[in-house]
């Protein structure tokens, strides 16, 4: 990303973490068009599980990723509690179910640890680096293949 | 963008569009007779502003022909050339194919060599022909050696600030021939009136060459915007039959036409203005009266822009606004039910505001829909060519009568009726209407009309072809039915309904196949195409009299009326277009096929029916045929099938969202909108739940599918 490319001069990137199950993740803040919460989505047929369907966006039809599901954490029926952060993806947007924003952090490069090789496909697919904050650690996530592209247009 | 000149070059061919446009409605005009100059000197300027643009582009056989196009038009400019029937059908031909060549050249491909240069002959031919009508000589295209012409040349300071000199012009001028210069310094001022950047100096030449006038003029071709040139025969007494070139230094693709000179005397003022030139007088270069010719003309070419002045703007823009617009009016309904539900009174401020602000929502919606509706004329204006040319291959004479062009509809309307209305004015022609012969025979006029309309119709667009032919031949087309089983022998069917029968599929009347309909893929391929943009089409036959189709049509594409209904749980929209009926199923109706596929009973056959739930896979277990709704839907190719559904909720136009923008295309689904409690619904592809249920392999994956 361009912005990721221009922050990164200055060392410093803000970004937003959210809680997903027990585990705490965070993305760039400049991908983040708006937050807000849960409402019913309308349920998209031969959709993977995790799509939970579309809902309205002031007149553009945004499809819901619930974030549990994709990363492959457990997840269950979303509440009112809920929070939809609505993303910009290249030309797209969508929107991720979480559990809650948690926080707006400040980082540089420096601070942010690569994640332990592991085999996982999870942890190759989504996760860029490791950031400790205060005891806690949270992955810093990238979307790229947050939507089901490739597996499903073979279906 | 890579290539700037590629923008530019898009930008050039849609102006030609626009140009050939302009060319074809001021020679449909031409060819009505009620020609004036201005129209003449329209489509001289469609053509030279596209030769103009296409050299630009090293567009060279584009250059060529519109050169040639060109030439006998400025024929008819200058009055050598009558516009008689005759030479404006070369011209209507040639303008096809202009047109053809345009396309081409944006294709990058070649167009028909063959037509090209049959075309270019018979442009020659009427150039030749029709040139000078007291042509005792020859004509003037093609002069014989040794003519004398008579040049004035008198530049305008613009000339010189272009850096073009007058001298190597008439060095350029003296290689064609013999000449003999004088110069006109009559208005040369006092010196301490001089502009020392103007121009006050003119020349005459009398020229002995075999070259054509238009050799002459091809020397002063750069530079005929800025200066003052009559190219006359002596002979002709300076009553110049060609043209004073006066032009305008305005716009790159803009040409300001030459005065028209039609009459004798006008010409006689122009020559006594050029020659009795005023000393005493010393406003440079332009005598009064020309002065306020001129400025009369771009007056009215002024006020012809103000009239038509528009903007491009990118779709997307207007899309994106039209969208915004859309949820707005969602927003204002669910701002009014909070309302209500908060109890406030009817006649409180706060709903009298809100109902205001109801009637604006409304008209803003109106007015963003308008920036969009385009009037069909761009589509009518196609059909005089396919006319001409159907009229050429069939060898019938027929006259195309077009009524209510200014009528506006969707953009994509536009741009997807174009083909239904071809196959139906082609069937209008070659089946519609009798030969010559016949129609003479039946008391007719040997030439038969069709007839093209368009109207508004409650909040439709309606599109008539109608033909004075001889109807639709009842018997024979229910014989054919009944030989292609498409109907029992015994059959008892209404004159409407027989009418109908030419809506099948590989359905055709025609006792030989031609080449432009009758291929068996008539009318219902025309139907097909009108079903898919959610329209209907209708046809109406008196027998002697001609045949009536008609179209209706939304006016956008952008809506769409649906049948809101629920399946499996789930709101869903079935586009109206593509259901027949609707019935309730009864059990003994229902025949199970094999484990999955039930047939219902109707009407002496069965149909397949389909579960929409189960289909999409909202649910494993399909319902009761019986306790549900069935709906009668027609697919592509007439493939019929009976949906099944939990409820019906009622009719309602919807707005299409696409589901591709943020997410992908969905199998079984057309698109989304968004209703009017700001959920989103989605609307049901038809044909591709039919072919779903259809093909095994598909079904396999229906394993995957999230049931909620």
């Amino acid at each position: 990303m361009t912005n990721n490319a221009g922050l990164s001069k200055l060392d410093n990137r803000e970004l937003i973490a959210f809680c997903v199950g027990r585990q705490e993740f965070c993305i760039n803040v400049m991908m983040v068009r708006e937050i807000r919460g849960w409402a019913g989505a309308t349920v998209l047929p031969r959709s993977p599980r995790y799509v939970k369907g579309v809902i309205n966006l002031r007149g553009a039809v945004l499809p819901i990723v619930d974030l549990a599901g994709r990363l492959g954490l457990p997840s269950a029926e979303p509440t009112a509690r809920n929070v939809i952060i609505v993303v910009q993806i290249g030309h797209q947007q969508i929107g991720l179910l979480v559990d809650a924003v948690s926080d707006i952090l400040t980082a540089s490069d420096a601070e942010i640890q690569m994640s332990p090789d592991l085999s996982s496909d999870l942890v190759k697919n989504f996760v860029k680096g490791l950031l400790p904050v205060e005891g806690r650690m949270i992955s810093l996530i990238g979307l790229d293949n947050v939507l089901p592209v490739g597996e499903l247009e073979a279906a | 963008m890579e290539d700037p000149m590629a923008e530019i070059r898009a930008t050039f061919f849609q102006e030609c569009d626009e140009q050939l446009a302009a060319l074809e409605a001021g020679l449909l005009e031409m060819e009505g007779g009620t020609a004036d100059a201005e129209t003449v000197n329209a489509v001289f300027r469609a053509v030279h502003s596209m030769k103009g643009g296409a050299g630009i582009f090293s567009l060279d056989a584009l250059v060529r022909f519109a050169h040639k196009f060109e030439t006998a038009l400025d024929k008819v400019r200058s009055g050598e050339l009558v516009a008689t029937p005759a030479v404006v059908g070369v011209f209507l031909r040639a303008a096809d194919v202009l047109s053809d060549v345009v396309h081409a050249a944006q294709e990058g491909s070649t167009a028909d060599e063959g037509r090209i240069s049959a075309l270019v002959v018979e442009l020659e031919r009427i150039s030749d022909s029709g040139a000078l009508p007291a042509a005792e000589s020859a004509p003037t295209s093609e002069a014989e050696p040794g003519t004398a012409w008579d040049i004035v040349f008198a530049p305008r300071a613009e000339m010189y600030a272009k850096a073009n000199e007058a001298a190597l012009l008439l060095r350029e001028l003296g290689r064609l021939g013999t000449m003999k210069v004088a110069l006109d310094a009559s208005k040369l001022p006092e010196l301490n009136e001089l502009d020392p950047e103007g121009a006050y100096l003119s020349w005459k030449i009398a020229l002995e060459t075999d070259c054509d006038e238009e050799a002459i003029r091809g020397v002063f071709e750069f530079v005929e915007d800025d200066c003052e040139l009559t190219v006359s025969r002596p002979e002709e007494h300076g009553f110049a039959p060609g043209t004073v070139i006066t032009g305008d230094n305005g716009f790159k693709f803009e040409f300001f036409a030459p005065l028209p000179e039609v009459e004798e005397d006008a010409g006689a003022v122009l020559e006594a203005q050029v020659t009795a030139l005023e000393p005493e007088h010393h406003e440079p270069l332009l005598a009064p009266p020309k002065h306020a010719a001129v400025e009369a003309i771009a007056a009215k070419a002024e006020s012809a822009t103000t009239v038509s002045a528009t903007i491009r703007v990118d779709l997307d823009r207007v899309d994106r606004m039209i969208d915004l617009v859309g949820e707005l009016v969602i927003n204002e309904a669910m701002l009014s039910q909070r309302v209500l539900e908060a109890g406030i009174a009817r006649a409180s401020g706060v709903a009298m505001a809100l109902e205001e602000l109801e009637h604006l929502t409304r008209e803003i919606q109106d007015s963003v829909m308008a920036i969009r509706a385009q009037p069909v004329r761009s589509v009518f204006q196609r059909m005089p060519r396919l006319v001409r040319e159907v009229a050429a291959q069939t060898g019938k004479q027929v006259r195309l009568v077009t009524e209510g062009e200014g009528t506006e509809v969707d953009k994509t309307v536009i741009e997807r009726i174009t083909d239904p209305l071809t196959h139906m004015i082609r069937n209008a022609i070659d089946h519609g209407l009798e030969s010559p012969e016949k129609r003479v025979a039946a008391g007719k006029a040997e030439e038969g009309t069709v007839k093209l309309t368009a109207l508004h119709r409650s909040g439709r667009i309606v599109l008539e072809v109608s033909d004075d032919g001889a109807g639709i031949n009842r018997a024979r087309v229910k014989q054919k039915a009944i030989e292609n089983g498409v109907i029992a022998p015994d059959a008892q069917l209404t004159e409407d309904e027989i009418d109908n029968l030419i809506f099948l599929p590989g359905f055709s009347t025609a006792a030989k196949i031609s080449d432009i309909s009758g291929r068996g893929v008539g009318m219902d391929v025309v139907r097909q195409s009108v079903q898919a943009l959610g329209g209907r089409i209708s046809i109406s036959s008196r027998p002697g009299q001609g045949s009536t189709f008609t179209l209706s049509l939304p006016l956008t594409l952008a809506v769409l009326d649906g049948m809101v209904v629920s399946a499996g749980g789930h709101t869903l929209i079935i586009p109206l277009g593509a259901i027949v009926e609707t019935l309730k199923p009864q059990a003994k109706d229902v025949f199970p096929l094999d484990r999955d596929t039930n047939l219902l009973a109707l009407r002496g056959g069965y149909v397949p029916m389909i579960d929409v739930a189960e289909n999409l896979g909202y649910c494993e277990d399909p319902i009761e045929p019986e306790q549900g709704v069935a709906l009668l839907v027609e697919g592509e190719g007439g493939v019929r099938a009976v949906l099944l559904v939990d409820a019906i909720h009622g009719q309602r136009q919807v707005v299409i969202k696409s589901l591709e923008a943020n997410y992908r295309a969905v199998p079984g689904i057309a698109a989304a909108t968004v209703m009017g409690d700001g959920r989103v619904a989605l609307i049901l592809d038809v044909d591709a739940v039919v072919r779903n249920a259809r093909s095994e392999s598909v079904r396999s994956d229906a394993v995957v599918v999230e049931a909620s």
